[in-house]
């Protein structure tokens, strides 16, 4: 049986599945309840410093978008930090972490950027026991309004700076979770690293607007017929988010810095993708909140199954497993080629492998054949793009299939090559390296 | 004397009456929006979709089911009544499972076509309910089109020859317009007095005058039309019934299926029509099903249907084979009727001999069977009525008895179009009878201009 047992930055759970500092994360009674649902542990909801707590609006704070049969794919935030006071929160921290002292627990801090106030938050949250805390550099809505949030994570300098003052002042590991509303997340995380942090997490959410009510003609969601940009997250956000985690864990100067990755995951599966890619753990928020606590049992099971099923013993066997595989365009094999192959038995016959390709590809997908509907790859026109795979709605049905070396392939003419050659050698390209006669 | 359900005879009152309303409510109840947008979700939106090609009026499927999942459901209907003004009935009354959901590549992946059907319901009940019109006609032409028979052919007809301008006048022998959406289907496919409601939703975009009770070669003449019009459209459907040819069929109780059902659908208390204890219908397609069905919901205890050859043969569906089976009829195969056997001038009984194939031919076996029986439907098919059409002047020519027509609903009188069951090469469908209508207008449209 596949040990998932998480230790990240010395911070003990009994899987990997944590739940992201946001609304499940708020107060006592539902962390107790994804506790007793299985969850790994919690990063607290965010605190700020003491004092009278922030307020929230009390219209809509949530937008979305769906697939279809109205599954959410996209969410959208505008709850600000915790809006309970403070000295509740922390009692709570400390009794729940009293109570489950087997589930990780990290507090999620976010005060004003002057080393007072973190000089102040600190030791209260070390009394509570909690086993670290999480920098909030990252929530876009409101509180960066304020100067903190993202408007703190989008200034290397000061998420330097403040990771340094943490780290000064507490034994506590900190995680200093980063924005993913920035050019190049490599700058951040190199800041965090720089200013000593145990580990970053990532992503935290982006600015969006999900939708426009076109009566009212105002963004959703609408307080008194206006709106604010919130925080985007669920299974939309992944793919950004996993190419944030990707290049954090292949930059050579944050190489080997430990990730909690965040971002859309909903199942076993997104969690051993990001884990593939150099997260160490994972935090879930938006499917706890779609479906509830009870999902994390899903991942459990999944992760164990799939591990037993590769024989990898623990996590230590995946984490980064699919970092070296991340690369830039440039060191792509173009010689390496695939074709497009659809199975007639699986096939339905919807046509829209044909009228993807037809429309706006290569014409490389017959949609007749002799008269009768037949769907086929023209392999003297198919470049391999993949657009007929993503659009087919039957699994497997069409899938790419790499052509063996010495293989004529019929749109060339010419027969695979055995060579890896990429671009920066190719005699198109003017910048080529060629090598010195 | 036993009373209700066990009386002897022909009755009505056999049930509590309560149950007609429940017996005879709608078959596919409408789908409601949340429904809707769930069941629109499952289109795949298919290149050259089989659906589309399947449907006789070639309505574009893939797109209104999407216009109805983006909350556009007056946009679907226009869509569907582009291509059939008679959209309404269609879903209602359409067999989908031999036509557009029979080919759904979601019946091909799984079993379960996407309910298109009841999706072109939802968005025709939803521009039907707001009374939304989507074809302004055209500035007057000057000319006349007098349209036989206000059937769906003929209603499909007159509403595409109206927007073109032209000034069309149905003559329809029947009190009301509607032909078989009004006389000739289940009560429990078109509730609430639908056919009438589409009828006035066809009309509604004017120049067309309706005059009901005008019977062609009884109250005028072919050539009185081709006279006093510039077109004719011939959409009269199939006036006769074929017999039995068995002995005694003109006993008592022995009744035409099409004619109890438009009995049915013109009663207005269900519970004092009469029917049969034991009841037997003879024929395999949608009307014997229609009588046995309903036979049943008005409380005949037994109703079997007799069918002469295999249950491969029948021209019923199997959704309506099973709908039979549902509501308790019998279906039995390779039967054919032999003779009526009747008490006082009252069928009692029928004695059927069955059947079996001898070479490609049906023939008897001689071994017989007799069903107890107080009712009897004739049920083996319809046909065409030449004698009214060529009572005067020139003829038209026919085709295995119907009238023949060429690739666009010309007859071979000059002038003279006809489409619907009354034409040869049609399949006796109400949705091919749409097609037709609305093709041949096409083809006068351009004659006339």
């Amino acid at each position: 049986m596949a040990d998932i047992r998480n230790n990240f930055v010395g911070i003990k759970s009994p899987n990997p599945f944590w739940l992201a500092s946001a609304p499940p994360t708020d107060k006592a009674y539902n962390v107790i309840r994804a506790f007793k649902a299985g969850w790994g542990g919690v990063v607290w909801k965010t605190l700020g410093e003491e004092g009278p707590p922030v307020v929230n609006v009390n219209g809509p704070r949530y937008g979305a978008i769906w697939g279809a049969d109205r599954r959410l794919l996209g969410l959208n935030n505008i709850e600000l930090i915790t809006d309970r006071d403070l000295q509740v929160n922390l009692r709570e921290i400390k009794q729940v972490k009293k109570d489950w002292p087997d589930r990780a627990i990290v507090v999620s801090l976010m005060v004003p950027c002057v080393e007072e106030s973190w000089k102040a938050i600190l030791p209260v949250v070390e009394e509570t026991e909690a086993d670290g805390i999480e920098l909030n550099f990252g929530c876009p809505h409101g509180m960066s309004e304020r100067g903190m949030g993202a408007a703190v994570g989008q200034v290397p300098e000061y998420i330097e700076m403040v990771v340094r003052w943490c780290k000064a002042n507490t034994r506590m590991p900190v995680i200093t979770k980063l924005t993913p509303n920035i050019t190049d997340v490599r700058k951040p995380a190199r800041a965090a690293h720089a200013g000593g942090t145990d580990a970053v997490s990532l992503i935290n959410t982006i600015n969006s607007i999900t939708g426009v009510d076109l009566d009212s003609f105002a963004p959703q969601p609408t307080i008194d017929g206006k709106g604010s940009h919130g925080g985007y997250c669920g299974p939309a956000v992944k793919p950004i988010a996993m190419n944030m985690v990707a290049e954090i864990a292949r930059d050579p100067e944050t190489h080997g810095l430990p990730i909690s990755g965040i971002g859309g995951i909903t199942t076993w599966r997104d969690a051993a993708e990001f884990m593939a890619l150099g997260a160490g753990n994972v935090q879930v928020c938006t499917a706890a909140m779609t479906y509830g606590f009870k999902i994390v049992q899903e991942m459990i099971a999944g992760l164990e199954n799939w591990m037993d099923e590769k024989g990898h013993a623990s996590l230590d066997d995946i984490v980064g497993r699919a970092t070296p595989n991340v690369t830039d365009w440039q060191y792509l094999n173009l010689n390496y080629i695939a074709k497009a192959h659809i199975d007639q038995d699986a096939c339905i016959k919807c046509g829209r492998c044909h009228i993807a390709c037809e429309d706006t590809s290569h014409q490389a997908i017959t949609n007749m054949v002799d008269g009768v509907r037949h769907f086929e790859v023209i392999e003297a026109e198919c470049v391999g793009c993949n657009l007929c795979v993503n659009v087919c709605p039957v699994e497997n049905c069409i899938t790419m299939e790499p052509l063996a070396v010495g293989v004529m392939d019929e749109r060339t003419g010419k027969p695979v090559s055995p060579v890896y050659a990429n671009w920066t050698t190719h005699p198109n390209n003017p910048m080529a390296k060629v090598a010195a006669e | 004397m036993p009373e209700g359900q066990f009386k002897d005879g022909i009755a009505g009152g056999r049930l509590p009456a309560d149950q007609y309303a429940e017996n005879f409510s709608d078959l596919h109840p409408p789908l409601d929006h949340h429904e809707a947008l769930v069941e629109s979700d499952r289109c795949y939106f298919c290149y050259d979709a089989p659906c589309m090609n399947a449907c006789p009026t070639s309505i574009d499927i893939p797109l209104f089911i999407r216009q109805i999942s983006t909350g556009n459901p007056i946009g679907s209907a226009k869509t569907i009544f582009d291509q059939n003004i008679l959209g309404g009935m269609c879903a209602r009354v359409c067999p989908t499972e031999t036509l557009c959901e029979e080919v759904c590549v979601r019946e091909v992946a799984e079993g379960k076509p996407v309910q298109i059907g009841r999706l072109q319901r939802y968005a025709t009940d939803v521009a039907m309910a707001e009374h939304k019109q989507f074809y302004p006609r055209a500035e007057s032409t000057g000319k006349s089109v007098a349209v036989v028979g206000a059937g769906p052919a003929g209603l499909a007809a007159a509403h595409r020859l109206a927007r073109y301008g032209h000034e069309v006048t149905i003559l329809e022998a029947r009190p009301k317009a509607g032909g078989l959406n009004e006389y000739g289907i289940a009560a429990y496919k078109s509730i609430d007095n639908f056919a009438q409601a589409e009828v006035d939703y066809v009309t509604a975009v004017g120049g067309i005058d309706i005059q009901n009770g005008k019977a062609l070669g009884r109250d005028y003449q072919l050539s009185d039309l081709t006279r006093n019009y510039d077109a004719v459209f011939l959409g009269m459907g199939l006036g006769g019934v074929n017999a039995l040819r068995a002995d005694g069929e003109d006993a008592g109780g022995v009744v035409n299926a099409v004619e109890f059902i438009a009995e049915l659908r013109q009663a207005s208390d269900l519970s004092s029509l009469p029917v049969g204890r034991r009841v037997v219908v003879i024929g395999g397609g949608m009307t014997a099903i229609d009588a046995a069905v309903q036979s049943k919901l008005l409380g005949a205890e037994e109703v079997t249907i007799c069918y002469r050859r295999g249950q491969e043969h029948m021209n019923a569906s199997e959704f309506e084979q099973d709908l039979a089976a549902a509501n308790g009829v019998t279906i039995r195969h390779w039967l054919q009727p032999k003779r009526v056997i009747a008490e006082n001038g009252k069928v009692s009984g029928i004695e059927l001999e069955y059947t079996a194939m001898d070479g490609d031919k049906l023939a008897g076996t001689g071994e017989t069977l007799t069903l107890t029986a107080d009712q009897v439907f004739k049920a083996i098919g319809q046909s065409f009525v030449p004698a009214a059409l060529n009572g005067s002047g020139a003829s038209i020519d026919l085709e295995a008895g119907r009238i023949k027509v060429d690739a666009e609903g010309r007859t071979s009188l000059a002038n003279v179009w006809a489409g619907g069951d009354c034409i040869f090469g049609g399949d006796d469908l109400t949705v091919s009878a749409v097609a037709q209508g609305r093709d041949a207008a096409e083809s006068i449209n351009r004659a006339l201009r």
